[in-house]
Protein backbone atom coordinates (compact mmCIF):
# COMPACT_ATOMS: atom_id res chain seq x y z
CA UNK A 1 0.00 0.00 0.00
CA UNK A 2 2.38 2.28 1.03
CA UNK A 3 5.55 0.96 -0.91
CA UNK A 4 4.08 0.75 -4.63
CA UNK A 5 7.39 -1.82 -5.07
CA UNK A 6 5.20 -4.37 -3.05
CA UNK A 7 1.78 -4.51 -1.20
CA UNK A 8 1.45 -5.64 2.33
CA UNK A 9 -0.71 -8.94 1.29
CA UNK A 10 2.87 -10.10 -0.29
CA UNK A 11 4.80 -8.73 2.70
CA UNK A 12 2.54 -11.23 4.81
CA UNK A 13 3.09 -14.10 2.75
CA UNK A 14 6.43 -13.85 2.61
CA UNK A 15 7.11 -12.82 6.02
CA UNK A 16 8.03 -16.42 7.12
CA UNK A 17 10.63 -16.92 4.45
CA UNK A 18 12.00 -13.29 4.96
CA UNK A 19 12.88 -14.48 8.76
CA UNK A 20 14.13 -17.80 7.37
CA UNK A 21 16.48 -15.78 5.27
CA UNK A 22 14.86 -17.50 2.30
CA UNK A 23 14.04 -14.88 -0.40
CA UNK A 24 15.61 -14.40 -2.87
CA UNK A 25 17.74 -10.70 -2.98
CA UNK A 26 15.19 -8.83 -4.99
CA UNK A 27 12.47 -9.26 -2.99
CA UNK A 28 14.61 -9.07 0.33
CA UNK A 29 15.41 -5.92 -0.54
CA UNK A 30 11.65 -4.79 -1.65
CA UNK A 31 10.68 -5.74 1.76
CA UNK A 32 13.12 -4.02 3.59
CA UNK A 33 12.23 -0.87 1.37
CA UNK A 34 8.49 -1.41 2.50
CA UNK A 35 9.37 -2.29 6.18
CA UNK A 36 10.98 1.79 6.47
CA UNK A 37 7.52 3.31 5.72
CA UNK A 38 4.77 0.40 6.77
CA UNK A 39 3.55 0.40 10.59
CA UNK A 40 1.36 -2.59 9.87
CA UNK A 41 4.12 -5.04 7.98
CA UNK A 42 6.13 -4.08 10.90
CA UNK A 43 3.66 -5.14 13.38
CA UNK A 44 3.39 -8.06 11.84
CA UNK A 45 7.18 -8.73 11.42
CA UNK A 46 8.17 -8.00 14.98
CA UNK A 47 5.40 -9.89 16.04
CA UNK A 48 6.23 -12.78 14.46
CA UNK A 49 9.75 -12.80 14.92
CA UNK A 50 8.99 -12.63 18.94
CA UNK A 51 6.96 -16.04 18.20
CA UNK A 52 9.89 -17.37 17.03
CA UNK A 53 12.08 -16.46 20.12
CA UNK A 54 9.80 -16.98 22.63
CA UNK A 55 8.67 -20.65 21.30
CA UNK A 56 12.09 -21.36 20.46
CA UNK A 57 13.75 -20.89 24.03
CA UNK A 58 14.09 -24.07 26.00
CA UNK A 59 12.38 -22.88 28.91
CA UNK A 60 9.00 -23.27 26.56
CA UNK A 61 9.77 -27.14 26.92
CA UNK A 62 8.42 -28.64 30.12
CA UNK A 63 8.53 -31.88 30.96
CA UNK A 64 6.36 -33.83 33.80
CA UNK A 65 7.60 -34.29 37.27
CA UNK A 66 10.05 -37.56 37.50
CA UNK A 67 10.17 -37.78 33.66
CA UNK A 68 13.93 -37.85 34.00
CA UNK A 69 14.04 -40.31 36.35
CA UNK A 70 11.38 -42.90 34.57
CA UNK A 71 13.47 -42.39 31.31
CA UNK A 72 17.16 -43.23 33.34
CA UNK A 73 14.72 -46.17 34.99
CA UNK A 74 13.37 -47.42 31.98
CA UNK A 75 17.08 -47.57 30.16
CA UNK A 76 18.63 -48.94 33.29
CA UNK A 77 16.11 -51.80 32.71
CA UNK A 78 16.51 -52.60 29.29
CA UNK A 79 20.18 -53.15 29.73
CA UNK A 80 19.85 -55.82 32.19
CA UNK A 81 17.44 -57.46 29.94
CA UNK A 82 17.97 -59.14 26.92
CA UNK A 83 20.73 -56.62 24.78
CA UNK A 84 18.64 -54.87 22.43
CA UNK A 85 21.48 -53.89 19.91
CA UNK A 86 21.72 -57.28 19.31
CA UNK A 87 18.70 -57.47 16.93
CA UNK A 88 20.18 -59.15 13.84
CA UNK A 89 20.83 -62.61 13.30
CA UNK A 90 24.23 -62.60 15.31
CA UNK A 91 22.24 -62.17 18.14
CA UNK A 92 21.29 -66.06 17.80
CA UNK A 93 24.33 -67.32 17.18
CA UNK A 94 26.13 -67.28 21.28
CA UNK A 95 22.50 -69.51 22.28
CA UNK A 96 22.89 -72.23 19.24
CA UNK A 97 26.54 -72.35 19.79
CA UNK A 98 26.08 -73.12 23.88
CA UNK A 99 23.18 -75.72 22.78
CA UNK A 100 26.17 -76.87 20.60
CA UNK A 101 28.22 -77.35 23.11
CA UNK A 102 26.16 -79.24 25.19
CA UNK A 103 24.41 -81.30 23.18
CA UNK A 104 28.14 -82.43 21.99
CA UNK A 105 29.55 -82.97 25.30
CA UNK A 106 26.39 -85.03 26.79
CA UNK A 107 27.10 -87.27 23.63
CA UNK A 108 31.06 -87.62 24.09
CA UNK A 109 30.12 -88.55 27.76
CA UNK A 110 27.66 -91.19 27.46
CA UNK A 111 30.08 -92.88 24.63
CA UNK A 112 32.72 -93.24 27.29
CA UNK A 113 30.85 -93.84 30.68
CA UNK A 114 28.12 -96.22 29.40
CA UNK A 115 28.98 -99.82 27.92
CA UNK A 116 27.92 -99.96 24.22
CA UNK A 117 24.86 -102.09 23.83
CA UNK A 118 25.10 -104.82 21.22
CA UNK A 119 24.67 -103.20 17.65
CA UNK A 120 22.70 -106.76 16.22
CA UNK A 121 21.63 -109.62 18.05
CA UNK A 122 23.54 -112.01 15.16
CA UNK A 123 26.88 -110.78 17.17
CA UNK A 124 26.13 -111.96 20.26
CA UNK A 125 28.23 -114.73 21.83
CA UNK A 126 25.68 -115.85 23.83
CA UNK A 127 26.08 -117.18 27.43
CA UNK A 128 26.57 -120.24 29.57
CA UNK A 129 26.55 -122.30 25.99
CA UNK A 130 28.45 -125.61 26.93
CA UNK A 131 31.91 -125.30 26.08
CA UNK A 132 31.82 -129.29 24.77
CA UNK A 133 27.95 -129.06 22.68
CA UNK A 134 28.49 -130.45 19.39
CA UNK A 135 27.24 -127.86 17.01
CA UNK A 136 27.02 -127.49 13.28
CA UNK A 137 28.41 -125.01 11.31
CA UNK A 138 28.77 -124.39 7.05
CA UNK A 139 30.55 -123.06 4.67
CA UNK A 140 30.01 -119.42 4.18
CA UNK A 141 27.93 -118.60 7.13
CA UNK A 142 28.96 -117.12 10.74
CA UNK A 143 26.63 -118.93 12.69
CA UNK A 144 26.48 -122.01 14.03
CA UNK A 145 23.76 -124.49 15.34
CA UNK A 146 22.14 -127.03 17.04
CA UNK A 147 21.68 -130.54 14.89
CA UNK A 148 18.77 -130.14 12.80
CA UNK A 149 18.39 -126.33 12.73
CA UNK A 150 15.93 -125.31 9.87
CA UNK A 151 18.06 -122.49 9.21
CA UNK A 152 21.16 -124.02 8.57
CA UNK A 153 22.33 -122.82 5.26
CA UNK A 154 24.66 -124.94 2.52
CA UNK A 155 23.80 -128.08 4.20
CA UNK A 156 25.55 -130.27 2.29
CA UNK A 157 28.75 -128.24 3.39
CA UNK A 158 28.27 -128.44 7.11
CA UNK A 159 30.59 -129.28 9.37
CA UNK A 160 30.32 -130.52 13.71
CA UNK A 161 32.24 -129.13 16.10
CA UNK A 162 32.03 -127.94 19.29
CA UNK A 163 31.01 -124.96 20.57
CA UNK A 164 34.17 -123.98 21.99
CA UNK A 165 35.94 -124.75 18.31
CA UNK A 166 32.77 -122.73 16.81
CA UNK A 167 33.66 -119.38 18.84
CA UNK A 168 37.34 -119.76 18.56
CA UNK A 169 36.57 -119.70 14.67
CA UNK A 170 34.53 -116.48 15.65
CA UNK A 171 31.10 -118.32 14.88
CA UNK A 172 28.18 -116.75 17.00
CA UNK A 173 25.32 -118.92 18.02
CA UNK A 174 22.50 -118.87 15.84
CA UNK A 175 19.66 -116.86 17.22
CA UNK A 176 16.56 -119.41 16.52
CA UNK A 177 18.06 -122.29 18.11
CA UNK A 178 20.53 -121.35 20.49
CA UNK A 179 17.91 -118.49 21.31
CA UNK A 180 17.55 -119.85 25.05
CA UNK A 181 21.77 -119.11 25.66
CA UNK A 182 21.31 -115.49 24.32
CA UNK A 183 18.45 -114.63 25.98
CA UNK A 184 20.36 -114.29 29.53
CA UNK A 185 23.76 -113.05 27.52
CA UNK A 186 23.12 -108.97 28.19
CA UNK A 187 22.69 -109.90 32.18
CA UNK A 188 25.31 -112.20 33.22
CA UNK A 189 28.15 -111.62 30.59
CA UNK A 190 30.05 -114.52 30.82
CA UNK A 191 31.14 -114.87 27.72
CA UNK A 192 32.41 -118.05 25.73
CA UNK A 193 34.59 -115.65 23.77
CA UNK A 194 36.61 -115.42 26.95
CA UNK A 195 36.78 -119.02 27.25
CA UNK A 196 37.99 -119.44 24.06
CA UNK A 197 40.77 -116.62 24.25
CA UNK A 198 41.70 -118.71 27.36
CA UNK A 199 41.91 -121.87 25.41
CA UNK A 200 43.87 -119.99 22.67
CA UNK A 201 46.53 -118.63 24.61
CA UNK A 202 46.78 -122.32 26.67
CA UNK A 203 47.03 -123.67 23.41
CA UNK A 204 50.12 -121.06 22.14
CA UNK A 205 51.48 -121.99 25.69
CA UNK A 206 51.52 -125.48 24.75
CA UNK A 207 53.05 -124.89 21.82
CA UNK A 208 55.52 -122.40 22.61
CA UNK A 209 56.66 -124.79 25.68
CA UNK A 210 56.89 -127.80 22.90
CA UNK A 211 59.27 -126.14 20.94
CA UNK B 1 47.69 -27.49 26.13
CA UNK B 2 46.44 -26.02 22.94
CA UNK B 3 43.34 -28.52 22.53
CA UNK B 4 42.29 -27.45 26.07
CA UNK B 5 42.61 -23.64 25.01
CA UNK B 6 39.95 -24.44 21.62
CA UNK B 7 37.50 -25.74 23.92
CA UNK B 8 37.67 -22.99 26.53
CA UNK B 9 37.24 -20.71 23.74
CA UNK B 10 34.14 -23.23 21.85
CA UNK B 11 32.05 -24.93 24.36
CA UNK B 12 30.10 -25.55 21.41
CA UNK B 13 32.95 -27.47 19.74
CA UNK B 14 33.53 -29.22 23.19
CA UNK B 15 30.18 -29.94 23.26
CA UNK B 16 29.93 -31.55 20.10
CA UNK B 17 33.17 -33.33 20.20
CA UNK B 18 32.38 -34.81 24.03
CA UNK B 19 28.91 -36.01 21.94
CA UNK B 20 30.60 -37.75 19.50
CA UNK B 21 32.85 -39.48 22.01
CA UNK B 22 29.65 -40.87 23.57
CA UNK B 23 28.40 -41.69 20.69
CA UNK B 24 31.34 -43.95 19.48
CA UNK B 25 31.60 -45.30 23.03
CA UNK B 26 27.96 -46.61 22.72
CA UNK B 27 28.15 -48.00 19.22
CA UNK B 28 31.01 -49.97 20.62
CA UNK B 29 28.43 -51.32 23.37
CA UNK B 30 28.68 -49.09 26.16
CA UNK B 31 25.21 -48.96 26.40
CA UNK B 32 25.37 -47.51 30.16
CA UNK B 33 26.56 -44.41 28.57
CA UNK B 34 23.40 -44.38 26.56
CA UNK B 35 21.37 -41.93 29.30
CA UNK B 36 24.09 -39.36 29.06
CA UNK B 37 24.21 -39.10 25.78
CA UNK B 38 21.00 -38.51 24.93
CA UNK B 39 20.05 -36.23 28.81
CA UNK B 40 20.07 -33.18 26.50
CA UNK B 41 17.16 -33.91 24.26
CA UNK B 42 14.95 -35.53 26.62
CA UNK B 43 12.67 -32.40 27.07
CA UNK B 44 12.75 -31.82 23.26
CA UNK B 45 11.94 -35.62 22.33
CA UNK B 46 8.91 -35.37 25.06
CA UNK B 47 7.59 -32.18 23.61
CA UNK B 48 7.52 -33.63 20.07
CA UNK B 49 5.91 -36.60 20.90
CA UNK B 50 3.21 -34.00 22.87
CA UNK B 51 3.24 -31.86 19.73
CA UNK B 52 1.32 -35.01 17.79
CA UNK B 53 0.10 -36.96 20.85
CA UNK B 54 -1.36 -33.97 23.06
CA UNK B 55 -1.71 -36.15 26.01
CA UNK B 56 1.16 -36.37 28.35
CA UNK B 57 1.40 -39.92 29.57
CA UNK B 58 1.29 -41.07 25.29
CA UNK B 59 4.01 -38.57 25.04
CA UNK B 60 5.95 -39.78 27.88
CA UNK B 61 5.63 -43.22 27.25
CA UNK B 62 6.56 -42.82 23.17
CA UNK B 63 9.65 -40.25 24.22
CA UNK B 64 10.67 -43.15 26.17
CA UNK B 65 10.21 -45.90 23.66
CA UNK B 66 11.83 -43.52 20.88
CA UNK B 67 15.11 -43.78 23.25
CA UNK B 68 14.93 -47.50 23.58
CA UNK B 69 14.60 -47.78 19.52
CA UNK B 70 17.41 -45.01 19.20
CA UNK B 71 19.57 -47.28 21.66
CA UNK B 72 18.53 -50.41 19.78
CA UNK B 73 19.51 -48.74 15.88
CA UNK B 74 22.51 -46.56 17.55
CA UNK B 75 24.98 -48.53 15.24
CA UNK B 76 23.28 -47.18 12.35
CA UNK B 77 23.64 -43.75 13.45
CA UNK B 78 25.77 -41.82 10.91
CA UNK B 79 27.42 -38.66 11.81
CA UNK B 80 26.06 -36.93 8.33
CA UNK B 81 23.18 -35.73 10.54
CA UNK B 82 23.36 -34.15 13.84
CA UNK B 83 22.20 -36.97 16.80
CA UNK B 84 19.88 -34.83 18.16
CA UNK B 85 17.62 -34.59 14.72
CA UNK B 86 17.89 -38.25 14.26
CA UNK B 87 16.46 -38.56 17.90
CA UNK B 88 13.64 -36.15 16.97
CA UNK B 89 12.84 -37.86 13.63
CA UNK B 90 12.78 -41.25 15.90
CA UNK B 91 10.45 -40.04 18.57
CA UNK B 92 8.11 -38.12 15.02
CA UNK B 93 7.93 -41.74 13.63
CA UNK B 94 6.91 -43.37 16.83
CA UNK B 95 4.43 -40.86 17.84
CA UNK B 96 2.97 -40.82 14.02
CA UNK B 97 2.72 -44.33 14.49
CA UNK B 98 1.11 -44.37 17.62
CA UNK B 99 -1.72 -42.00 16.67
CA UNK B 100 -2.04 -44.19 13.54
CA UNK B 101 -2.84 -47.50 16.10
CA UNK B 102 -5.18 -44.80 18.19
CA UNK B 103 -6.97 -43.27 15.38
CA UNK B 104 -6.88 -40.42 16.83
CA UNK B 105 -5.59 -38.48 13.82
CA UNK B 106 -9.35 -39.54 11.93
CA UNK B 107 -10.53 -36.95 15.01
CA UNK B 108 -8.35 -34.55 14.30
CA UNK B 109 -8.06 -34.47 11.35
CA UNK B 110 -11.42 -33.48 10.40
CA UNK B 111 -10.29 -29.72 11.91
CA UNK B 112 -7.55 -29.78 9.51
CA UNK B 113 -9.62 -29.50 5.89
CA UNK B 114 -9.81 -26.04 6.11
CA UNK B 115 -8.24 -23.32 5.74
CA UNK B 116 -4.96 -24.69 3.69
CA UNK B 117 -5.38 -22.81 0.49
CA UNK B 118 -6.85 -19.49 1.50
CA UNK B 119 -4.28 -16.71 2.57
CA UNK B 120 -4.22 -16.08 6.08
CA UNK B 121 -3.98 -12.17 6.93
CA UNK B 122 -3.00 -11.02 10.15
CA UNK B 123 -5.69 -9.50 12.57
CA UNK B 124 -3.93 -6.87 15.22
CA UNK B 125 -1.49 -4.44 13.85
CA UNK B 126 -0.74 -2.45 16.92
CA UNK B 127 2.45 -1.01 18.19
CA UNK B 128 4.45 -3.69 18.80
CA UNK B 129 7.97 -4.25 20.98
CA UNK B 130 10.32 -7.02 21.70
CA UNK B 131 9.06 -9.05 24.75
CA UNK B 132 11.50 -9.88 27.45
CA UNK B 133 12.73 -13.35 27.59
CA UNK B 134 11.88 -13.09 30.97
CA UNK B 135 8.78 -13.30 31.10
CA UNK B 136 9.14 -16.83 30.42
CA UNK B 137 10.55 -17.40 33.62
CA UNK B 138 6.61 -16.89 34.77
CA UNK B 139 4.88 -20.30 34.99
CA UNK B 140 1.66 -18.57 33.93
CA UNK B 141 3.13 -16.66 30.74
CA UNK B 142 4.92 -20.30 29.52
CA UNK B 143 1.30 -21.56 30.61
CA UNK B 144 -0.62 -19.28 28.31
CA UNK B 145 1.66 -19.60 25.39
CA UNK B 146 1.79 -23.66 25.81
CA UNK B 147 -2.22 -22.90 25.52
CA UNK B 148 -2.35 -20.82 22.03
CA UNK B 149 -0.34 -23.49 20.98
CA UNK B 150 -2.59 -26.20 21.55
CA UNK B 151 -5.18 -24.19 19.80
CA UNK B 152 -3.78 -24.83 16.25
CA UNK B 153 -4.76 -27.54 14.51
CA UNK B 154 -2.50 -30.34 14.24
CA UNK B 155 -0.93 -29.88 10.96
CA UNK B 156 0.17 -26.21 12.19
CA UNK B 157 1.38 -27.47 15.23
CA UNK B 158 3.57 -30.50 14.90
CA UNK B 159 5.37 -28.21 11.84
CA UNK B 160 5.79 -25.27 14.38
CA UNK B 161 7.20 -27.38 16.81
CA UNK B 162 9.73 -29.27 14.65
CA UNK B 163 10.97 -26.07 13.07
CA UNK B 164 11.12 -23.14 15.97
CA UNK B 165 11.16 -25.41 19.08
CA UNK B 166 12.65 -28.11 18.14
CA UNK B 167 15.42 -26.47 15.52
CA UNK B 168 14.80 -28.96 12.83
CA UNK B 169 15.55 -27.08 9.40
CA UNK B 170 12.80 -27.25 6.95
CA UNK B 171 13.68 -30.18 4.72
CA UNK B 172 14.42 -32.09 7.94
CA UNK B 173 10.50 -31.28 9.38
CA UNK B 174 9.19 -32.19 5.87
CA UNK B 175 10.99 -35.40 5.81
CA UNK B 176 10.05 -36.29 10.09
CA UNK B 177 6.65 -35.61 8.82
CA UNK B 178 6.19 -36.94 4.93
CA UNK B 179 5.22 -34.00 3.48
CA UNK B 180 6.70 -31.17 1.10
CA UNK B 181 8.91 -28.65 1.82
CA UNK B 182 6.19 -25.75 0.45
CA UNK B 183 3.79 -27.69 2.54
CA UNK B 184 6.24 -27.00 5.50
CA UNK B 185 6.22 -23.10 4.45
CA UNK B 186 2.71 -22.58 3.92
CA UNK B 187 1.90 -23.95 7.57
CA UNK B 188 4.84 -22.60 9.17
CA UNK B 189 3.82 -19.26 8.25
CA UNK B 190 0.30 -19.98 9.02
CA UNK B 191 1.13 -21.09 12.38
CA UNK B 192 3.32 -18.28 13.07
CA UNK B 193 0.82 -15.84 11.91
CA UNK B 194 -1.71 -17.21 13.86
CA UNK B 195 0.09 -17.72 17.35
CA UNK B 196 1.25 -14.21 16.53
CA UNK B 197 -2.68 -12.95 16.73
CA UNK B 198 -3.56 -15.19 19.23
CA UNK B 199 -1.28 -13.75 21.71
CA UNK B 200 -1.96 -10.19 20.87
CA UNK B 201 -5.79 -11.71 21.61
CA UNK B 202 -3.73 -12.57 25.01
CA UNK B 203 -2.46 -8.55 25.62
CA UNK B 204 -6.05 -7.88 25.30
CA UNK B 205 -6.68 -10.63 27.90
CA UNK B 206 -4.14 -9.51 30.45
CA UNK B 207 -1.65 -12.67 29.94
CA UNK B 208 1.37 -10.18 30.20
CA UNK B 209 -0.28 -7.60 32.66
CA UNK B 210 2.62 -7.64 34.96
CA UNK B 211 5.30 -7.30 33.18
CA UNK B 212 6.91 -4.17 32.74
CA UNK B 213 5.60 -2.97 29.32
CA UNK B 214 5.27 0.93 28.55
CA UNK B 215 1.66 1.93 28.72
CA UNK B 216 0.08 1.78 25.43
CA UNK B 217 2.24 -0.80 23.85
CA UNK B 218 2.53 -4.08 23.01
CA UNK B 219 5.00 -6.26 24.08
CA UNK B 220 5.70 -6.85 20.25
Amino acid sequence: MVNEAIRCERVWQEISNFLEGDVEPGLRAAMDEHFKTCKKCVSVLEGTRNVIRLYGDERMIEVPAGFSRRLERRLGRSRKGPNVVWSTWSAWLVPLAALLLIGGGIRVANSTSVPRPMLSEHANPGENIPPDMLVVISADAKDFHVRGCPFIHNKDKERTLTAKEAMREGYVPCVRCMRKYLETAEAGHISLEQEAQTDVDGDDQAVTGAR
Amino acid sequence: MAEANVFVNNPGLAEATREQDLIARVQRGQNELFYELVRPYERRVYAAALAILRNESDAEDVAQEAMLKALANIRQFRAEARFSTWLIQITVNEALMRRRRERTAIMEGMDDRRDEEGEYAPRDFADWREIPSESLERKEVRQRLAEALATLDRKYREVFVLRDMEQLNIQETAEALGISVASVKTRLLRARLMLRDLLAAGWEQGWFSRLPFEKGTKPW
